[in-house]
């Protein structure tokens, strides 16, 4: 198509750079992300105020303190995921999360809770929101209704929007859009999940925790068949030979009465990639493309973040970005472009 | 402090029109709750059939009934359609507004309404926020526990606005942009021919051990297990819970009503509300697991797993 062709080069004028945020799961990858070219870090700390609350992962208030000048210093920003709901009667520690964030200076927060995002604007009203994917503000009004009361600079969109329809929104709202362009894709409306509650008892919500690693069994039958389970429940099960995958529960094989076989109900292990459709995000109003994967390695990281530091650096120089090495960094090397394609998505 | 009410929350699945407007006559003539929750929760695609024909007489019925009608939002707003139509139920002036998500808070914020499931609620602050700007009544979130619910039936008391907790139904366990029903049959959202109809209690979801799992209704993903509170009931009239909410299904909803209301007069034991649900064809074992905060398709306290 020549939107594609031409795209570059409009851009080149009429556009500013979008910031690349990127997951910083840990010291060492908040310091390759920052080398790779990574313009904002977002990190959580070591406990269930975000949304990544996983074993060995995140931050103690020691370590935010000692990478915020690795970053600094390298002109990178550091925003803070206060992202998951603050749960009565515990909510203190959401609070001191937001304090702590406060304090150490950092760029901004990353807010999905009303009782969060109340505190935060009415106590450190200098204090930059973001907020989270996990508002699931998908509208318009919902995101109006953020800004206005809460002094929201930036929404971080759900991955259920069209291009088009990004386009739209950002129209008609009074803040900046961050929209993811690579990673996991979540098929589940961000906020709203209570599956893993409801096969583990832990909470994405309430303690952080999606599909955790410590519920996981792997068991094998007489014909070498692998069964994984999460909890009590066969997520998936794996013929002799075929790759096993981890049993993320929306990403399982299930058997329905419309199937004759298990298919996968929900979507199957892909990853999200929108590497081609960076230029059209950007005319779209997209000012920040967000690399998901605080719990991946250091090493993914920073390729992750070198191949998209260059493909926008190319972007906004007018050249064809190169984004050939992206696809071995997928899920299973599965890629899509989930619903910012096309509305057959849903 | 005001009697507890019994409650029917929003009829989720898509039923023919006729069928839905017959089951809300029929509450409004014979079931004990004292509220109905109208309106489509799921999938605005369903709205032509009955919000548009059907919702007002339905809701005459239930009043002259002596029934408060409230009218429950969209529970995911994407496309110009659901904005349109929460934006249409959050300025009609005839009925109360149950908010269940920040699009309907954009347009009901200064004015009373509620708070629906849907809508997270999770701690003290939120609460206060949302009664300053008009929320009267919250429906917690299915999964919030009992210490929970309880620090929030003391804020609730403070600010002097209600709790509701669902007590009976399969509960919401996750919400997508994305039409599962549709998936499952192979088609798209935009092309789905209301295959949903199909399933008046949503659709089997069972692991590939044909374990049943989930159930699914639209863009909705529901427990496979119902949820049944009547063993806590007692403890969350304690903490200060004002009313319990059935989830309608396709079995006798008038019954179970009459049940759950011999249970809140202290009329019935538990047990024999436990025994009259089985008898009545809901599917065993039930759940209770979240309240417990324990994996939400337990049944704690009456033994047995998967």
């Amino acid at each position: 198509m020549s939107a594609q062709k031409s795209a570059p080069h409009e851009l080149d004028k009429a556009f500013a750079a979008p910031e690349l945020v990127c997951p910083a799961g840990t010291p060492a990858a908040l310091r390759a992300a920052v080398d790779a070219g990574a313009d904002a870090v977002y990190c959580g700390l070591t406990n269930a105020t975000n949304a990544r609350n996983f074993p060995g992962l995140n931050f103690s208030v020691q370590a935010l303190e000692a990478s915020i000048p690795y970053a600094r210093e390298r002109g990178t920003k550091v925003l803070l995921a206060v992202n998951s709901f603050a749960t009565a009667p515990g909510s203190a520690m959401w609070r001191e999360a937001v304090d702590i964030g406060a304090r150490l200076k950092v760029d901004a927060i990353i807010v999905a809770d009303i009782g969060v995002a109340q505190y935060a604007s009415e106590t450190h009203p200098d204090l930059r929101l973001h907020l989270s994917v996990q508002a699931g503000a998908s509208s318009p009004e919902a995101i109006r209704f953020y800004c206005q009361e809460f002094g929201v600079k930036r929404v971080v969109l759900p991955r259920i929007l069209t291009v088009p329809e990004i386009s739209a929104i950002h129209r008609e709202i009074p803040c900046e859009i961050e929209a993811f362009v690579f990673g996991n894709i979540g098929m589940m409306s961000e906020g709203r999940c209570s599956l893993t509650n409801y096969v583990t008892g832990l909470s994405t919500n309430m303690d952080g925790i999606c599909s955790p690693a410590s519920e996981v069994k792997y068991a094998e039958d007489e014909k070498g068949n692998l069964s994984a389970k999460l909890g009590n429940y066969e997520i998936d099960c794996f013929e002799k030979g075929e790759s096993a995958g981890y049993p993320t529960i929306c990403k399982g094989r299930y058997l329905t009465p419309a199937r004759k076989e298990a298919y996968y109900a929900f979507e199957e292990p892909i990853s999200l990639n929108l590497s081609s459709l960076l230029p059209e995000l950007i005319k779209a109003g997209v000012t920040a493309f967000k690399i998901e994967g605080r719990q991946r390695s250091r090493s993914y990281v920073k390729s992750v973040v070198s191949a998209y530091r260059a493909a926008v650096d190319n972007i906004m120089e007018g050249n064809e970005p190169d984004l050939s090495t992206l696809i071995s960094l997928t899920e299973g090397g599965k890629q899509t472009q989930g619903a910012f394609k096309s509305k057959k998505w849903r | 402090m005001a009697a507890t009410q019994l409650t029917m929350g929003p009829l989720i699945f898509h039923w023919p029109a006729e069928k839905k407007r017959d089951f809300w006559f029929r509450i409004a003539d014979e079931a004990p709750v004292d509220v109905a929750y109208l309106g489509e929760t799921i999938c605005s695609k369903r709205t032509p059939f009955f919000d548009d024909r059907h919702l007002h007489e339905v809701a005459q019925r239930l009043k002259r009934a002596g029934k408060k009608v409230v009218w429950s939002t969209l529970s995911q707003v994407t496309i110009k359609r659901d904005r349109k139509i929460v934006g249409d139920t959050c300025t009609q002036k005839e009925y109360e507004v149950e908010a269940n998500d920040a699009s309907a808070l954009w347009h009901v914020s200064g004015t009373p309404h509620r708070i629906g499931q849907a809508l997270n609620v999770y701690n003290e602050q939120a609460m206060s926020f949302l009664a300053a700007k008009g929320a009267t009544h919250f429906c917690l979130a299915a999964e919030l526990p009992a210490q929970s619910i309880e620090a929030l039936c003391i804020k609730a008391n403070e600010l002097g606005v209600t709790i509701e907790v669902q007590v009976f139904g399969r509960v919401s366990l996750a919400l997508s942009a994305r039409c599962y029903h549709a998936r499952a049959h192979k088609r798209t959202k935009d092309s789905c021919l209301f295959v949903c109809e199909n399933d008046p209690d949503g659709m089997d979801l069972n692991t590939r051990s044909k374990i049943p799992f989930l159930s699914i209704n639209g863009i909705q993903t529901l427990s496979h297990r119902y949820i049944n509170l009547s063993a806590e009931m007692e403890a969350l009239k304690e903490m200060g819970v004002g009313a319990f909410r059935l989830s309608p299904h396709s079995s006798d909803m008038v019954a179970i009503a009459k049940i759950y209301r011999a249970l809140l007069d202290n009329k019935t034991s538990c047990d024999e509300v436990d025994h009259s649900l089985e008898e009545l064809g809901i599917p065993q074992p039930m759940a209770n697991g979240f309240f417990h905060r324990q994996p939400g398709f337990e049944m704690v306290g009456k033994g047995e797993a998967i």
